[in-house]
């Protein structure tokens, strides 16, 4: 009875938490209270059943436990997607390893435990094995292999797919032993599902990894009868579902084509078995840190519009001073984010946040883009694929559709960048062509304090101080 | 060991499934990264079932085997929420000093 209670109250926290998750002002308790639920639940069935093996859950405890606080206190915030992807694994771990336990227990298995259990395997196993592969990705400690754009990578995870569903028969008919073969090639299927998919196309993978890791769960409460089990994880997995489709919309993909159209540079380029080189550039206009400030001092409207490379440079910090210096001199800045800015919807607004740029500035695409014809200077630090205006006007363009920042349409546009390389999706940019556009090349972050340096030369820094 | 039967836990993943849905309607971007991260969280709670296998398990081999999911689950569950609290802290400071 006290477990009943306890779990109720569970699932009550859960959904609270879940759904405060999703407004800014209680985001915060609302994790809290998820966390808390979890705790209540932890405790809801050590009540029930005792504290028998106690040894081993304290060891588990200190190990996983252990690691995970490391990991999470350390980790820098550029690499949140990977991280989430690696925890999104090990959960699917988690629920593959408990339905293989859960066959070795005493008493018969009915068929519900035995579909129970392999479900449990496969989702959990692909889970692994397939967030494993985007955290690779993510790290760009594994490149999109050739073999895995042609047609033939179909055959192959066919191939897996259907031998899984033979040892899921062989499982059904009483041989145990087609665990071992079925736990195998899900996880093979796992690599052979993620590893065609684009870079760029990674946050939505995790995103839906992350439902499956809800659904393996679910399984696993099949597994050993827990209704709270079943609910969290039906409710994980149909949130994961939602935010997946949230960040399709946003990338203008169909979730088909993401998860089965192979990447999407390297599409456009296999077309004739040549693989495109990096186009070279036609016209580029180059200038100097010192312009660029010239420019900036003289401007009433400045844009910034920060991607991956600004974070990765850690210039956000610089950003922030560079803002504040101009604000000082009567500049009216704002931050147009695009909805997948850095490399997961939401990661940009987190990195700025680090950097304490006030929450009002950050505008959304939507919002920003009807002001772009009167905003006089953007400056794009380490964003590239968002704002390529070919997804607008070029329909041979593999970005064509995609929603992207207009920044083609302000008076001037001045482009940071190391140097003339492709976007995360490898895709050149008509922008840095456009008569308005120049480049500023160099290390973000040194040329943002460049900027700062040469504006403080003109006395900007002067007025403001003045006028405080 | 299921106490339920097979109609009573479908209705429940049915319904946690719908009131997922539902949960999750309008999100601001910027949350969608700290709530992925948290919804992540929440989905280690297999770690119930990994606490269960171990206090049925008859043999030290199956317990160890529970154990290491545990500690899966739990690397899972522990990381995650931090993480998610060390992404939203940011927010917070900001708007208070609003």
């Amino acid at each position: 009875m006290n477990q009943l209670l306890l779990d109720l109250s569970a699932v009550l926290l859960l959904a609270l938490g879940l759904r405060g998750l999703a407004k800014l002002r209680t985001a915060r308790m609302a994790n809290g209270l998820a966390a808390l639920a979890i705790g209540l639940a932890v405790v809801g069935l050590l009540v029930s059943q005792g504290l028998a093996g106690w040894p081993w859950m304290l060891g588990g405890l200190a190990v996983g436990g252990g690691i995970g606080v490391v990991l999470a206190l350390r980790v820098p915030m550029t690499a949140m997607p990977e991280t989430v992807a690696l925890f999104n694994g090990c959960g699917g771990m988690a629920s593959l390893l408990v339905a293989l336990g859960a066959v070795g227990l005493p008493g018969p298995m009915g068929l519900l435990a035995t579909v129970s259990v392999l479900a449990s395997v496969l989702v959990g196993a692909i889970t692994f094995s397939g967030s494993l592969v985007a955290m690779a990705k993510l790290q760009e400690w594994l490149d999109t292999p050739a073999w895995t754009q042609r047609q033939a990578r179909h055959a192959v995870n066919i191939t897996l797919a259907v031998a899984c569903l033979a040892c899921c028969v062989v499982v059904v008919q009483g041989q145990p032993w087609g665990l071992a073969p079925l736990t195998v090639l899900a996880l093979l299927l796992g690599i052979g599902l993620t590893l065609p998919i684009g870079g760029a196309d990674m946050p939505v993978v995790i995103s839906l990894l992350n439902s499956y890791s809800g659904v393996a769960a679910a399984a696993a409460g099949f597994v050993v009868g827990s209704a709270l089990l079943i609910v969290a994880g039906a409710m994980v997995g149909a949130a994961g579902l939602i935010l997946t489709q949230v960040m399709c919309t946003a990338m203008n993909r169909s979730l088909t084509s993401v998860l089965f159209g192979g990447a999407l540079g390297a599409s456009a380029g296999a077309g004739g078995g040549e693989k495109k080189e990096a186009e070279s550039y036609g016209r580029i206009t180059s200038c100097s840190a010192e312009e660029c400030a010239m420019a900036l001092e003289q401007a009433e409207r400045v844009v910034f519009v920060p991607g991956y490379g600004l974070a990765v440079a850690q210039a956000q910090h610089s950003l922030r001073e560079l803002a504040r210096l101009l604000e000082g001199h009567g500049v009216e800045v704002s931050y147009a984010i695009h909805p997948v800015a850095g490399r997961m919807p939401g990661h940009m607004n987190v990195l700025l946040a680090e950097a304490d740029v006030p929450y009002d500035q950050l505008v959304e695409m939507d919002v920003i883009n009807p002001e772009f014809p009167r905003t006089d200077v953007v400056i794009v630090l380490g964003a590239n694929d968002v704002v390529n205006p070919q997804a607008k006007n070029d329909p041979s363009s593999p970005l064509f559709g995609m929603p992207v920042l207009e920044v083609d349409q302000a008076r001037s546009v001045y482009v940071v960048k190391r140097g003339l390389g492709a976007g995360y999706a490898g895709i050149k940019n008509g922008l840095f062509e456009l008569p308005q556009t120049a480049m500023v090349f160099g290390d973000a972050k040194a040329v943002l304090n460049g900027l700062i340096t040469e504006l403080r030369g003109m006395g900007v820094g002067k007025k403001a101080l003045a006028a405080v | 060991m299921s106490d339920f039967s097979l109609n009573e836990a479908l209705w429940v993943l049915l319904l946690g499934s719908l009131l997922g849905f539902e949960l999750i309607g309008k999100v601001p971007p910027t949350l969608h990264t700290p709530l992925m991260s948290g919804a992540n969280a929440i989905s280690g709670i297999t770690l119930l079932a990994a606490l269960a296998l171990i206090g049925q398990a008859p043999s030290p081999p199956l317990q160890a085997l529970g154990a290491v999911a545990l500690g899966f689950a739990l690397f899972n569950v522990i990381g995650g929420f931090l993480v998610t609290d060390r992404m939203l802290a940011m927010f917070r400071r900001r708007g208070g000093a609003a």
